[in-house]
This record gives C-alpha cells, sequence and structure tokens, in this order.
C-alpha cells in the first residue's frame, strides 16, 4: 500500500497531519505501540522540517507486511553540510519559528535514533529527500 | 492517578478537553522544546509548557501524553482548543510558573 500527502511549507497549523493519519492507520493494523511511537518520531520531525526549513513537499509512505517506508521530498534549499545538519543542537530556525518552541536542532537527531534505515540525500538550491524505513515487527527488543 | 485529580489538588484551570478528565497519569515533562518532547516524553505524562498554538496539541496527541498544562497564565489558542476537544486531550492552565508548578507535580506524584 502506498499514500502520499502534500507538505506546505510555513503552514505550521497542519504540521503533523501525515504524522496523525499514519499512527491511526497503524494502530488499527495492531502495530506494537513502541514501534508507532517510533514512526511517529521520525515521521512528525521530518514533515515539521519541510514545513519550518523548506517549501513544498511530498511524503510517501510505502506500507509492507514487515516494514514501513517513509520518503519526504522538498524543493527548498536544500542543505550544505549533512553532517553537521546531524549533530544535536544545529539549526538554522528563523527566530519566529525558535519562538514556538521548534529549532532545538533535535529533528534529525531525533529520526537518527528512531530509525532502523535512515538515508538524507540533499542537493543545495533544489532539494532534500529523506527515506526513513522501520521494521514493524521489531517490537521485543 | 487522573488528570481530574491533578486538577483539583493543583487548582488548575480547565480550558478544553474534559472528556479526557479521566485519563490516567503516570508522570510528567517540563520543556517548551518540541523535538525535546517529541524525542523524550513518555505516553501518559501530563506535559508542562508555556506554548500555547495547535503543534502543542498535535504532540500530545501523536505522543499520547494524558495532558497539557499551560504556565505563567498563558492561554491556549483558539485551534489549540479545537483540537484539544476534538480528541480529548485536556488542556489545563494555571498562573504558576513552570518551575513552581513541576514542583508541586512532582510531589503530587512522588
Ligand atoms: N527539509 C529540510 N530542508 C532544508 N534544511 C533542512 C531540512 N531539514 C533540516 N534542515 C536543516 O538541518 C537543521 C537541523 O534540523 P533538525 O530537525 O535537527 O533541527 P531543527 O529543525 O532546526 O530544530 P528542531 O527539529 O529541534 O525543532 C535545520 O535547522 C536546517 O538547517
Ligand atoms: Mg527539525
Amino acid at each position: 500500500m502506498t499514500f502520499e500527502y502534500k507538505v506546505q511549507g510555513g503552514d505550521f497549523t497542519h504540521a503533523g497531519y501525515a504524522s496523525s493519519q499514519v499512527k491511526k492507520m497503524l494502530k488499527q493494523l495492531g502495530v506494537d505501540s513502541v514501534v508507532i511511537k517510533r514512526v511517529v518520531v521520525c515521521l512528525y520531525e521530518a514533515e515539521v522540517n519541510i514545513v519550518a526549513h523548506a517549501r513544498d513537499g511530498i511524503i510517501s509512505i510505502v506500507l509492507d507486511t514487515d516494514t514501513i517506508l517513509m520518503k519526504l521530498t522538498d524543493n527548498g534549499p536544500g542543505i550544505a553540510n549533512i553532517e553537521q545538519a546531524m549533530q544535536k543542537g544545529y539549526s538554522t530556525a528563523s527566530p519566529e519559528v525558535r519562538e514556538m518552541g521548534f529549532g532545538a536542532g533535535m529533528g534529525l537527531p531525533n529520526i537518527s535514533a528512531n530509525a532502523d534505515r535512515f538515508l538524507i540525500t540533499s542537493e543545495p538550491g533544489t532539494g532534500t529527500a529523506l527515506e526513513i524505513t522501520i521494521n514493524l515487527n521489531s517490537a521485543a527488543v | 492517578m487522573k488528570v481530574t485529580d491533578i486538577v483539583e489538588k493543583l487548582g488548575l484551570n480547565v480550558f478544553s478537553g474534559h472528556e479526557g478528565l479521566g485519563r490516567e497519569v503516570t508522570g510528567g515533562y517540563a520543556s517548551d522544546l518540541l523535538s525535546d518532547v517529541m524525542g523524550h516524553a513518555e505516553a501518559g505524562t501530563v506535559w508542562i509548557t508555556i506554548q500555547t498554538h495547535r503543534n502543542v496539541t498535535a504532540i500530545a496527541s501523536l505522543r499520547d501524553i494524558s495532558a497539557v498544562i499551560i504556565t505563567s497564565g498563558e492561554k491556549p489558542g483558539d485551534d489549540t482548543i479545537a483540537q484539544s476537544n476534538e480528541e480529548g486531550i485536556p488542556v489545563l492552565g494555571t498562573e504558576l510558573r513552570t518551575f513552581e508548578l513541576a514542583g508541586r507535580l512532582y510531589s503530587l506524584l512522588g
């Protein structure tokens, strides 16, 4: 099954919509709550990054029997130094975005910590693409 | 302990989400940084913050947070109230600052 969601840069009131839809879906499928939590953290952080740092983006969710693959592509400014962006505390968020409580530089580290597989590619001036995979049956750790 | 017990013992305002007052509370988390809460708050906790916009209820819902307490007399925004009512996640308020409220909640849950 594949699902697609559009994300609008700057639109903070709808941020988290895709995450909440995916959460509902996984709950209905009876996926373990710890696994759902990890999916939700990854997807929300990736979704909000498009809203906060990019312009338009598309989320595509590929749901298999034992994995969920979340692909997020945007046509924002891109990330020049991915290694730096991945560091805890690094953020280029605007003062307005920080005032809302975003911009701690913890989103990408949260994704790393919760994903089973996390790929990020970016071309400055063109956009950013994330591929996050989580095994749905890895509950009992 | 239930959300309603905390409301009563700490004298909190209930702005919205009355339907969720019977939710169980297992702990607390105080932070105004959303990705900190996203990454570290446990399900079943009460989240103490001065943030009032809709992403607060979005995160509370996504992370199964039992209730939100807004400190320093701040008021939730209209869409925050709307989502709180839709999802039955209580949004509570106090004139106390985060430090004082967190201290009282900590002893209460102790
Ligand atoms: N989709 C994106 N497009 C452009 N830049 C991005 C994108 N995602 C992340 N970045 C860059 O990477 C930095 C770190 O991202 P990260 O999510 O870790 O922190 P943040 O979004 O700044 O703050 P937080 O997630 O804690 O609210 C961002 O500040 C931004 O510079
Ligand atoms: Mg972020």
